[in-house]
């Protein structure tokens, strides 16, 4: 991967189907099956996605909270070795999203760019992978693969705010919604899509993880659907993990799967929910899956 | 050569905005350079670039147009057309030897007084730290008086 | 040549006596006097005495701005026996004595070349004559709400013919939908009936409803517009709007005039009070129209059933089902646009459900279910069950101060509006209570501020300071979270209903009329007024006047104010035998002009045309009535051949040549 990225013969070999890709270090480690997903069905899709070299730490959560100068320095060295690679940048991650695009938003602006330093000029297009996905729906072959599955698709906050680098509508997003769609799901019209997890606070305040998760997936189930969709390591972990805690004073008990976007689009394509290690959350999707005859 | 060197400069001025704009000045009591020598037309779209070229040709130092602010032209888009004429005369005065910084568009509406007077006192340093020019085929027209009676 | 001193404006600057010199020297000057105050009387006594005496056959002024005194000193010069455009004026104030006060050596200098140039332009004034035009004192209103039915009315009562051309099938625009008025919640229909039946019965007024203007051609005092009038397939000539057929026809479909919320038939009147009272069918939804259309196609399967119960039961047999689009082709001598307004599509709010929630409704929906004679018989209930709403949330500004949907403008008339509907649900259901989320009430106008409190003090709706950010379905109740900015605190509401004040935009198709009309929209595409201030209802178009909300928002008593005043410049025009039009216009050297009608494409006024001359040339041909003079024309001549009387590009030469002689 290394020597791919940095031999320049290389750079134009891939097209447009190739794209630079940051992981970051939740789909290394605890959301690990968002990695495998996303990648079986970028392999399957003939989405090249090239690993980019060396990368380091994109800033989430803290960098941004604590300095502005590291806000942007640190992902500003990923987006400089993207550069170099001269692919367009993909992440799944919604954090790492966030940060790498307001730093090349940021970035534009010379002042920051002084400052930040390491940050060149020309900055490859930064994209999460439900972007890439959307742009290549016309060619993604319409089925009914999970005919019958109702979907909540759950966006959460960096994906959609701030406006300036939200890949759709802060409100109303329609981007998961379309792809889920389009491989035979029915995502289903709800109010908590794009409403806080309770985002990074679940060491110290899990109280409120729970109950602001809580609410969106009493609401997800309100409107009867049968998972929720995710597209954020962070989003994941909070709905997912901490659901068993859920319920008491909150109000009532509720066990809705929390799954990855790609893994649903994996079932679709063909994969076993286990290649998609669909069997690593907390809250077991398969009966659900199995249930609609997906698994 | 006097110890200041004092060019001449003709502004072709729109009459709603800019003439207004420069009776305001006026009328605020304001100062600028005497320099400037308005000539009223009746929108700057008016202007044609052979005027300009006289001008120059005469031996003007410096021409400032100003019209309407874009989307303001009291007859809807002539200023729109100026833009458009200035942008190609800019650079063909370059290629008559005419220095562009003594060509100058400027908006000014009609309520721009003091607008107008920065205008022309900035305009009028900016051409008298270029200098004085030669006119066109021949001498300063100043200086020969004979050849201007001629044409 | 006559030198002001206007007292000491010029004269405590301007070396006078050395300007009248340098004057003398001037060619073609022969006569140089100055004057304390040439404007006087008796300043410009002396120069008609002047003319007389001397045989001038041309003027220069040289004293303050032309804007100021040009008319005055072209008055004077007519009145001694000169053509008034044989004059010029040299600024030696404005652009001169006052802005030089601290060079009088350069501003003495500045006021000869200045005197010099007038010279120098004024030698080249040609005579220009005046032309008057017959006009044709017959209006066209555009629109038929309440800002058309005032102008129109006006117009009538003035003495002149108006036709009046309205897009739907009834008149009475936006102010038919409304229930109540604020402040003083009459009944809209109440006032707003009798004006349309008097409209209707006028003999000076023609109606055309389910009309549309397609072209406008013409200028100031004789425009010629074509106007399709749509098929109504109901011969109104006929029918005595006995009401068999809209009782009868089988085919529902939701009603545009109750916002959704009710249901009409195919062949239908908008409402029971509708004027002209007779229907029209709607061939989208008309059942025979559908046969006819499968038939047509050749399409295999079931037809659909013939229907036609309308025309079988029609007493007067007024169905007339082979009738067609008309063009009717009119002349007017003057236009007045009173398009109105629709309300803003709040689907653009995500956070509001997007339109997706039936029990959150629009301020409009609530006029139309509170209206005795709406959908709901003048009952609030809730779409979604029917169920009386006890807790309603008032949203305000949805589409309106809100640069993030690209409204930045307050339409004005929504803080007054949610202040009536609370006084009215409480007076319909004292059970009832209201929140109000407000940016800011904008009460002003007479009586207003104290009916908003009202509406808080006696009525106990609560106002709360702040945005909803967000509305979504929770069981049968709406939750509404917002935040009271004033205490600094989310509030949470569960409500049975929810009332967007959706702002106000300007109706479809505005832009096209505006366009046909040569008139212009601002970026939200309201059309632009001649002068804000000063000319709130003209347009820059000659003879074409604006009235109502087109412009922008306003509530009834301004719109109905301005329909007036629209009415009051049409007739002041039509008083007048005949227009004059300024002789500064473009003028077209038919020897020297090739037909390339470079002009005409320049041209904002769309006042040159073609002629073709004997030899089958086409040439550039301008229409004087229609020119305002601007030189656009002359300036993108290749050729010169069309140039600018009063402007021409010979005497702007020679103003320019002035300076160096």
């Amino acid at each position: 991967m290394k020597q791919e990225a940095r031999a320049p013969s290389e750079k134009r070999g891939g097209g447009q189907n190739t794209f630079s890709y940051y992981p970051g270090c939740a789909l290394k480690s605890s959301a690990r099956e968002y990695d495998i997903s996303a990648r079986l069905c970028c392999e399957s899709l003939g989405i090249e996605l090239r690993e980019l070299a060396d990368w380091t730490c994109c800033g989430a959560s803290s960098a941004h909270a604590t300095s502005d100068v590291l806000a942007v320095a640190l992902p500003g060295k990923d987006l400089h070795a993207a550069s170099e690679a001269g692919y367009p940048l993909v992440t799944a991650c919604a954090m790492c999203f966030s940060r790498l695009k307001i730093a090349a938003h940021e970035t534009a602006d010379m002042a920051t760019r002084t400052l930040a330093g390491d940050v060149s000029g020309n900055i490859v297009p930064v994209m999460h992978l439900l972007e890439v996905i959307d742009s290549r729906l016309a060619s993604l072959v319409p089925n009914k693969g999970l005919a019958g599955l109702k979907v909540a698709c759950f966006y959460g906050c960096l994906l959609v705010r701030p406006k300036a680098v939200a890949i759709d509508d802060a409100e109303n997003p329609q981007v998961m919604d379309r792809l889920m769609r389009t491989i035979g799901a029915e995502p289903m019209p709800w109010a908590f899509k794009t409403e806080c997890c309770g985002a990074g606070l679940p060491l110290a305040r899990p109280d409120i993880v729970r109950r602001l998760s809580h609410r969106i997936l009493l609401s997800a189930a309100a409107v009867g659907a049968d998972c929720v969709a995710v597209a954020c390591p962070e989003c994941h972990a909070n709905l997912d993990m901490h659901q068993a805690g859920m319920g008491g004073k909150h109000g009532g008990e509720v066990r809705v799967p929390v799954v990855y976007f790609t893994q649903l689009l994996g079932l679709s394509l063909g994969f076993s929910p286990y290649e998609l290690h669909l069997d690593r959350h907390m809250v077991d999707p398969l009966p659900a899956l199995s249930s609609k005859g997906l698994a | 050569m006097a110890v200041e060197f004092e060019p001449k400069i003709v502004g072709f001025l729109c009459n709603w905005c800019s003439y207004a704009g420069a009776d305001m000045a006026g009328t605020s009591r304001m100062s600028y350079p005497t320099n400037i020598r308005i000539i009223r037309v009746p929108c700057s779209g008016r202007i044609d670039p052979l005027f300009v070229a006289k001008a120059f040709q005469m031996g003007a130092d410096g021409v400032l147009i100003a019209g309407c602010h874009p989307g303001d032209c009291h007859y809807a888009e002539g200023n729109y057309h100026l833009r458009r004429r200035f942008a190609l005369l800019r650079p063909f005065l370059d290629y008559l030897g005419i220095d562009k910084e003594r060509f100058r568009l400027e908006w000014v509406s009609a309520s721009e007084g003091k607008r107008f007077t920065e205008v022309v006192t900035s305009f009028t340093e900016q051409v008298r730290r270029i200098g004085p020019r030669v006119a066109l085929g021949g001498p300063r027209a100043e200086t020969s008086p004979a050849e201007v009676e001629a044409h | 040549m006559f030198v002001c001193h206007c007292g000491t404006n010029i004269a405590g600057v301007v070396d006078i006596a050395r300007v009248v010199e340098a004057a003398k020297r001037m060619p073609q000057v022969v006569y140089v006097s100055d004057n304390k105050y040439t404007c006087s009387d008796p300043g410009q006594g002396s120069i008609k005495n002047a003319i007389g005496e001397h045989k001038l056959d041309r003027v220069v002024v040289s004293a303050c701005s032309p804007r100021m005194h040009e008319k005055t000193f072209r008055k004077a010069v007519a009145q001694a026996g000169l053509n008034p455009y044989m004059l010029e004026i040299a600024n030696i104030r404005e652009h001169d004595s006052w802005v030089h006060a601290f060079d009088k050596e350069g501003a003495t200098a500045k006021a000869i070349e200045l005197v010099r140039l007038a010279v120098a332009k004024v030698s080249r004034d040609a005579q220009l004559h005046a032309r008057q035009i017959g006009l044709t004192k017959r209006a066209l209103v555009i629109g038929g709400g309440i800002a058309g039915i005032q102008a129109a009315l006006d117009i009538a009562n003035s003495g002149h013919e108006v036709v009046v051309v309205e897009r739907e099938a009834t008149i009475g625009g936006r102010m038919a939908q409304v229930d109540k008025t604020f402040p003083t919640l009459d009944c809209s229909a109440c006032i707003l009936s009798p004006k349309m039946v008097e409209l209707s019965s006028h003999p000076r007024v023609t109606l055309l409803t389910y009309a549309e203007v397609v072209s406008v051609k013409g200028f100031l005092g004789n425009f010629e517009v074509e106007i399709r009038q749509k098929a109504r397939k109901v011969d109104h000539a006929s029918c005595t709007g006995c009401g068999t057929c809209w009782q009868k026809c089988p085919e529902k479909v939701k009603s545009d005039f109750d916002l959704g919320l009710g249901e009409r038939t195919a062949i239908y009147i908008p409402f029971p009070q509708a004027v002209p009272p007779k229907p029209v069918i709607d061939l989208e939804s008309c059942r025979y129209m559908k046969y006819l259309a499968f038939t047509a196609s050749g399409a295999e399967g079931k037809k659909p059933p013939q229907c036609r119960i309308c025309e079988k039961l029609c007493p007067t047999g007024s169905i007339d089902w082979e009738q067609k689009d008309k063009i009717l082709t009119e002349k007017f001598g003057a236009i007045v646009v009173a398009t109105g307004f629709k309300t803003f599509d709040h689907s653009a709010y995500g956070e509001y459900g997007a339109g997706a929630y039936p029990d959150v409704i629009t301020g409009l929906q609530l006029e139309r279910m509170m209206s005795a004679s709406g959908p709901t018989g003048g009952e609030v209930r809730r779409p979604s069950d029917g169920a009386h709403p006890k807790t309603v949330v008032f949203v305000s500004c949805v589409g309106s101060r809100d640069e993030a949907k690209g409204r930045a403008y307050c339409s004005k008339v929504c803080c007054m509006y949610i202040a009536k509907h609370a006084i009215m649900l409480k007076e319909h259901d004292p059970e009832v209570q209201s929140f109000v989320f407000y940016i800011d009430i904008r009460a002003g106008g007479k009586g207003y501020e104290e009916f908003v409190r009202r509406a808080q003090e006696e009525y106990g709706a609560i106002y709360l300071r702040g945005r909803v950010s967000k509305i979504y379905q929770e069981g049968r109740k709406l939750k509404v979270l917002g935040e009271d900015s004033l205490i600094g605190r989310p509030v949470e509401i569960d409500a049975d209903l929810v009332v967007l004040a959706t702002g106000i935009e300007p109706s479809t198709g505005v832009v096209d009329l505006a366009q046909r009309l040569s008139i212009s929209y601002d970026t939200d595409r309201f059309l632009v007024e001649a002068h804000p201030k000063l000319r709130p209802v003209e347009t820059q178009t000659d003879g074409v006047f604006l009235a109502g909300v087109c412009i922008g928002p306003k509530d009834i008593p301004e719109t109905v104010a301005q329909g007036s005043a629209a009415a009051a410049k049409v007739a002041a025009l039509f008083s007048q035998e005949y227009i004059t039009t300024d002789p500064m216009t473009a003028t077209v050297d038919l020897m020297k002009c090739t037909g390339c009608m470079l002009c005409a494409q320049v041209c904002p006024f769309k006042a040159i045309g073609s002629q073709t001359m004997r030899d089958g040339k086409v040439l550039a041909n301008v229409n004087e009535s229609l020119c305002k003079g601007c030189g656009l024309c002359a300036a993108a001549c290749r050729g010169k051949a069309i140039d600018l009387r009063g402007f021409t590009n010979q005497q702007l030469l020679a103003e320019v040549t002035s300076l160096w002689q």
